[in-house]
């Protein structure tokens, strides 16, 4: 017997499901941004259960900073085998090759990923680009629409969102206009991390707890290796840490912890009081409207 | 606080937890943030980066205290202007249940904002200064919770500390909300004298309200039954998608894929395609886990016929014996939503219902409502930003539709301005079907 009550988990994997079928049915071009960390994992499995047993009716698309972990890039190649979809690649170096972007000072490519992915959208016709990302990260995020209107610049504007009522999503657009879709909009971090234990979900190990090299850099702990290699005076430590977030392997710090299995992550996640960017992300901390701005300019 | 970490993050992977949504609606003065920061704070959702930034904002402001809006207010004109101006999602989880908080507004374009959040809500929280009483907003947050159907209201009477906790002045109030909510339909009126500050009430019961013998409210939100108010007894699935796999191990796999709207659907059931009207059978009801012996709302499923019928999205599957109306005249409250325009009688849209788009125009404005005194001007030419009207629309091709109050899947529908491609209506189909 059953009550007819559907947990939590399943409801909002329903809701999930429910926005990747209507993005689909309605809009020409989808395309599903996918970075190789939990959120665009989680994302594209959903999109596998939606369309099953067909396969995914649509491409994935890779922006490149050229700064991945290596395991990284492994897991997304066994996704793209397993799944049998097509993979476009948008690379951040050819772009700064090419001229259309400038290397920041700073050495993060997380600001000039953004012309590169418009500039891969609009080179592909793509009208509705998927995106993992939730409200619960971020305040500017908790703000946006599910299916949220770009400009033919590609631009969010804050005091200018459509309505969304019920689940009656509006993706209509005009030519050269897209749509950024956050089907995960409603998860939490403890949310993705039950979820990927409960379908025991294919992700990159660095999520893992493992003995690492590191280097503490103001507080946050960077694996010592290619991307961030010891600067002079700093010296290492060997710790157990685990990835919260993949971002750019320059840029992303781990946190201590003992979670080796996902069951354990789970725990941690629960009880854990610091919010995984400001844990884990250089580049999150520049203002209080950070993500705001980014947004605007057509950020994922 | 009850919550105890353990308990959460195994119920979370058990199963066990099921989803809330409620919508707060209220104003600067009425304590509504400062509520909601309690309840995130004390069940261990703010975490400890976010409460330092907002502390230091609030001490660069030179604020007394820390001002928790800050939480939500998250976009650069808001944090400017001192200002809400859009609905924020906000999320926290106890061991029995999830919430998902929307907080909208109570000043700039309330109606449009609390139509948004309340749409989708279980719980409409409302929220009233034990000072002031049951004022005009008091009223207006009501009738827009009723009007969006929201199945329970909990009227938080708040600020109890500054009345010196005192019986009479809850009961006063809970007896003026009473006769004034008795004009309206709310299924399940909760009062609760709390104090968002002092914490009194909120998710521990009060040793200042002896007199009280009611849950806290965290408690009572956490206990509420919600899954009655889903609507079981009619089957309406509106087809979203048409899976048809172009590979050779699943070359005649045809599945309808789709939302349960409403209704428990069972392989073997006599169904009927609209608007065909042919009759077959459930086949199966497939998953990506495999198939299922029901489904019910909210599941997201693929439906196989038994019958090869030619059905597409925006069709509408139910029971021979339980059909919707299928309605090209719709009657219909709208709260229009868009700055720019107004609705006027003899102007086209586009109509999303369910998962079906057509073309509607504007028939008639029967009146439009003043949403604080529910007076209803007859007069009424055109209905603008934040105003509710009752329209009569002629749609292009038959919906299929119930009245919104037995089935808001089935009842509600957005209308949609075809040369700028905005949302410009939410839409409740009326009661009484005319001729179609």
């Amino acid at each position: 017997m059953t009550s007819h009550v559907l947990s939590q988990l399943r409801s909002l994997e329903a809701e999930s499901i429910h926005i990747i079928r209507e993005v689909v049915a309605e809009m020409q071009r989808p395309v599903l941004l996918f970075s190789g960390g939990k959120d665009s994992i989680v994302m594209l499995h959903m999109a596998a259960k939606a369309f099953a047993p067909a396969r995914i009716p649509f491409p994935i698309m890779h922006v490149d900073t050229g700064l991945n972990f290596p395991t990284v890039l492994a897991c997304r190649d066994r996704w793209v085998e397993n799944l049998g979809i097509q993979l476009v690649v948008a690379s951040v170096q050819d772009a700064i090759d090419r001229g259309l972007v400038q290397e920041e000072p700073n050495g993060s490519r997380n600001r000039i990923q953004t012309p590169v992915l418009l500039e891969a959208i609009e080179k592909n016709g793509f009208d509705a680009a998927f995106g993992g990302g939730r409200r619960d990260e971020e305040k500017a995020r908790a703000k946006e629409r599910v299916f949220s209107f770009r400009d033919d610049f590609g631009q969010w504007d804050p005091k200018n969102q459509r309505p969304e009522i019920w689940s009656l999503y509006n993706g209509r657009v005009h030519q050269g206009e897209s749509i950024r879709v956050f089907p995960l909009s409603n998860w939490t971090e403890l949310d993705i991390w039950s979820y990927i234990a409960a379908e025991e979900i294919d992700i990159p190990d660095l999520y893992l707890a493992q003995e690492r090299e590191v280097v503490n850099r103001d507080g946050m702990l960077f694996a010592v290796n290619e991307f961030t290699p010891l600067k002079e005076g700093e010296t290492s430590e060997t710790r157990s840490v685990r990835y919260r977030t993949v971002g750019d392997a320059n840029l992303t710090a781990a946190v201590e912890s003992d979670a080796t299995t996902l069951q354990a992550i789970v725990e941690e996640t629960a009880a854990v009081r610091v919010t995984e960017r400001g844990a884990t992300r250089g580049d999150d901390k520049v203002s209080e409207a950070a993500m705001e701005d980014r947004k605007r300019e057509g950020y994922f | 606080m009850s919550t105890t970490i353990e308990n959460t993050a195994e119920a979370m992977t058990d199963g066990s937890v099921d989803l809330l949504r409620f919508a707060t609606a209220g104003s600067v003065d009425d304590g509504k943030s400062t509520l909601i920061g309690r309840l995130l704070f004390d069940s261990k959702t703010i975490f400890e980066d976010q409460l330092d930034s907002v502390e230091q904002v609030s001490q660069d402001r030179g604020n007394d205290y820390t001002d928790l809006a800050l939480l939500t207010d998250g976009l650069r004109a808001e944090r400017e202007q001192g200002i809400t101006i859009d609905v924020a999602y906000r999320y926290f989880a106890t061991p029995k249940r999830k919430f998902i908080i929307a907080d909208t507004p109570g000043h700039i374009q309330y109606t449009r904002n609390m139509v948004t959040g309340a749409s989708t809500a279980d719980v409409a929280l409302i929220l009233v200064d034990a000072r002031k009483g049951v004022i005009e907003q008091s009223r207006r947050h009501t009738f827009l919770a009723t009007l969006l159907g929201v199945p329970h209201i909990v009227v938080c009477v708040n600020k109890m500390d500054l009345v010196d906790y005192a019986e009479d002045v809850f009961e006063n109030i809970r007896k003026d909300f009473t006769e004034f909510a008795s004009r309206l339909r709310v299924p399940d009126l909760t009062f609760i004298p709390i104090s968002a500050l002092e914490g009194d009430n909120v998710v521990n019961r009060s040793e200042n309200t002896p007199w009280y013998d009611g849950p806290a409210l965290l408690s009572h939100l956490e206990r509420l039954h919600v899954a009655s108010d889903r609507n079981l007894m009619d089957v309406r699935f509106p087809v979203q998608y048409v899976i048809r796999p172009q590979s050779h191990d699943a070359r005649d796999y045809r599945g309808y894929a789709g939302t349960v709207a409403s209704g428990v659907m069972k392989p073997g059931d006599k169904v009927v395609a609209l608007p065909a009207g042919l009759e077959t059978t459930i086949e199966a009801i497939d998953t990506a886990d495999g198939p299922v012996e029901e489904a019910y709302p909210p599941m997201a499923v693929t439906v196989r016929l038994a019958d090869e019928i030619d059905i597409s999205r925006g069709d509408m599957i139910a029971r021979p014996n339980n059909t919707p109306a299928a309605l090209q005249n719709i009657d219909a409250q709208i709260c229009w939503m868009d700055s720019d325009s107004a609705l006027v009688k003899g102007k086209k849209y586009a109509i999303k219902h369910t998962t079906r788009w057509a073309r509607a125009m504007v028939k008639d404005i029967n009146y439009r409502v003043d949403v604080n005194t529910l007076h209803r001007d007859e007069e009424a030419t055109e209905i603008k930003l934040n105003e509710i009207g009752r329209i009569q629309l002629r749609v292009t091709q038959p919906l299929f539709v119930d009245p919104y109050q037995q089935n808001p899947q089935t009842g509600s529908f957005i209308l949609v301005d075809e040369s700028t491609n905005k949302t410009v209506a939410a839409g409740m189909i009326g009661g009484l079907p005319h001729s179609s």
